[in-house]
């Protein structure tokens, strides 16, 4: 009875994740359930593996050990890899060439892709979404813009426009706030409570410790292994906080 | 002008100009989309790597048939490809390293090859040494009605998959996320891009094919913001330097088509380098001028 209860309100559950680049573990050991329809935060030190974390959840990064089971709404099905379209993942924006010979409407269509299928174009409705969410981030008027000529801030809102049209159920966001302005970062947070609302369920990579209550529900503090999770009032106290940032961090696959 | 005219009656020569303005519009397109992936070298690697093929192909069939030993530089062209992704993912070899590291032991084996071809008693051997350069005018008709077929395949499959390469080749994490078959749709480009060195061995050769790859499609970035015109004006780039570059080699004797047709599409990228709008260096310094003295009055206005 209970178990049923857990498994209704979570929405990604890590089994013993263990990651690895070489020989070098990055993630130990990690097993936790995300919340269904909540703001989580992941929140370590540099190097911790958060964004590791982030990518090992859609096999960007391939795990040396343990599962990830995906629990969506639309379908029973656990697999990740077969209901890629329902998890929206959100690059860091320096992730890729802003240099490359395109609009932002373009861009913000790519999110369409997962849903067209092969051989198709983006039809009318695609690009009405996509204009939609454009409006929604306030990048309306850019939308005929090259790409080149945003700011760090209107990148990262053209790349959650993009992530917006998906239409997912899990939104995985990594470090949304890295060197945006103030502006962007109310209207990003306005929006992830606003899909909150929606039932959407929002992971984001964080390095900011300030907001961290304002802004999330719960979180996820690792430092190579999980150090804590669950609500923020009760798991984001100074104890774990100091924890997850003590330097020399033993390493927990050298312990006995 | 006479010769030219005469030229251009030339059947043979209509057909050696066709087959080369066909290699220049494939490498153009598929150029482009190297480019913007930054996988410029990639082609510098590809036909360098050809060479050991093309000889191998001779030495184990004794045949000079273009068929044969384009089929010998497409398989060891493949196989360098292969081996740099291999050694990327499983060392720690970065890229570019792994790219002159394949390059220089193909190359270096492909002329060992040649070497031993050429000292050998066999008199059918000459004329391998022609890939080095390219020679145009050793494309026969045949040779060009192949490149038209080949043409138009790869020009159908880029159109089919226009939207999935375009989205690989801007954010493959994101492509990965929603679901492209990344690493399927990274070998069929790369499939494709080692096809359309391989057609352009023959007239380029060996160690220029790759200008004519990466050129155009540096050109045509610097006039335009979308991706649909860059492919395009890519295309026209190649296309006409292939047809520039074919005419003039064939004016004079001996000229080798290969530097000739990388010498037009150079032009035409420090055209474009300099003067285009935007992005030209002519056309930023012009601007940069303009902002200064602006500057400059509405201080004194200020002050």
């Amino acid at each position: 009875m209970e178990n049923e209860q857990i498994e209704k309100t979570t929405a990604i559950r890590l089994n013993q994740l263990t990651v690895a680049y070489e020989a070098q573990p990055v993630l130990w050991n990690v097993s936790v359930n995300i919340p269904k329809g909540r703001l989580t935060a992941i929140v370590g030190p540099n190097g911790a593996g958060k964004s590791t974390l982030i990518k090992s959840l859609i096999n960007l990064i391939k795990p040396v050990a343990g599962e990830v089971d995906f629990i969506f709404e639309q379908t029973k099905d656990e697999n990740y890899g077969n209901n890629k379209n329902l998890v929206a993942y959100v690059p860091q924006n320096g992730s890729v060439d802003w240099d490359f010979p395109t609009t932002v409407l373009d861009v913000v269509v790519m999110g369409r892709y997962g849903h067209i299928g092969w051989f198709k174009r983006p039809k009318k409705k695609d690009k009405a979404l996509a204009n939609e969410m454009l409006l929604k981030v306030g990048m309306a008027d850019f939308k005929d813009k090259q790409i080149s000529q945003l700011s760090g801030g209107q990148r990262q809102r053209v790349f959650l426009a993009r992530a917006l049209v998906q239409e997912a159920e899990i939104y995985l966001m990594d470090e949304p706030f890295q060197g945006v302005d103030a502006q962007t970062e109310k209207i990003i947070i306005q929006l992830l409570k606003e899909l909150k609302t929606e039932g959407k369920t929002i992971v984001v990579v964080h390095h900011d410790l300030q907001t961290v209550p304002e802004y999330f529900d719960e979180v996820i503090l690792i430092n190579r292994e999980l150090i804590g999770s669950g609500p923020v009032e009760t798991t984001f106290t100074k104890e774990l906080i100091a924890k997850t940032y003590r330097q020399n961090q033993t390493k927990p696959w050298e312990e006995e | 002008m006479d010769v030219l005219s005469t030229l251009f009656f030339d059947y043979t020569f209509q057909v050696v100009v066709f087959g080369s303005s066909i290699l220049g519009l494939l490498s153009g397109v598929i150029g482009s989309f190297a480019v913007l992936r930054k996988q410029s070298l990639l082609g510098d690697a590809v036909s360098h790597a050809a060479l050991p093929g093309i000889c191998l192909a001779f030495i184990l069939t004794s045949n000079k048939q273009m068929e044969i030993l384009l089929l010998g530089a497409l398989v060891s062209g493949l196989l360098a490809t292969w081996l740099i992704m291999v050694i990327v993912k499983h060392s720690k070899v970065k890229f570019d390293s792994a790219l002159a590291l394949t390059t220089a032991v193909f190359f270096g084996l492909g002329l060992v090859l040649l070497t031993f071809i050429q000292k050998s008693p066999n008199s059918n051997q000459a004329g391998l040494e022609k890939f080095i350069f390219g020679q145009s005018s050793t494309l026969l008709e045949r040779d060009v009605t192949i490149m038209f077929l080949v043409g138009i395949v790869i020009l159908i499959v880029v159109g089919i998959f226009w939207k999935e390469f375009k989205l690989l080749a801007f954010d493959q994490s994101y492509a990965t996320s929603i679901g492209l078959p990344v690493y399927w749709m990274n070998s069929l480009l790369a499939t494709l891009t080692v096809i359309v060195i391989v057609m352009g061995l023959q007239s380029v050769g060996v160690i220029l094919m790759s200008s004519l790859l990466i050129g155009p499609a540096v050109a045509a970035r610097q006039w335009t913001n979308h991706l649909s015109i860059m492919v395009g004006l890519a295309a026209f780039f190649g296309c006409i330097s292939g047809l520039i570059g074919t005419v003039i080699s064939s004016l004079g004797r001996q000229i080798p088509t290969g530097p000739t047709i990388v010498l037009v599409i150079s032009s035409i990228v420090l055209i474009s380098m300099l003067f285009s709008p935007n992005r030209g260096i002519i056309w930023k310094m012009i601007k940069n001028n303009q902002r200064k003295k602006e500057f400059a009055s509405q201080l004194k206005k200020g002050g």
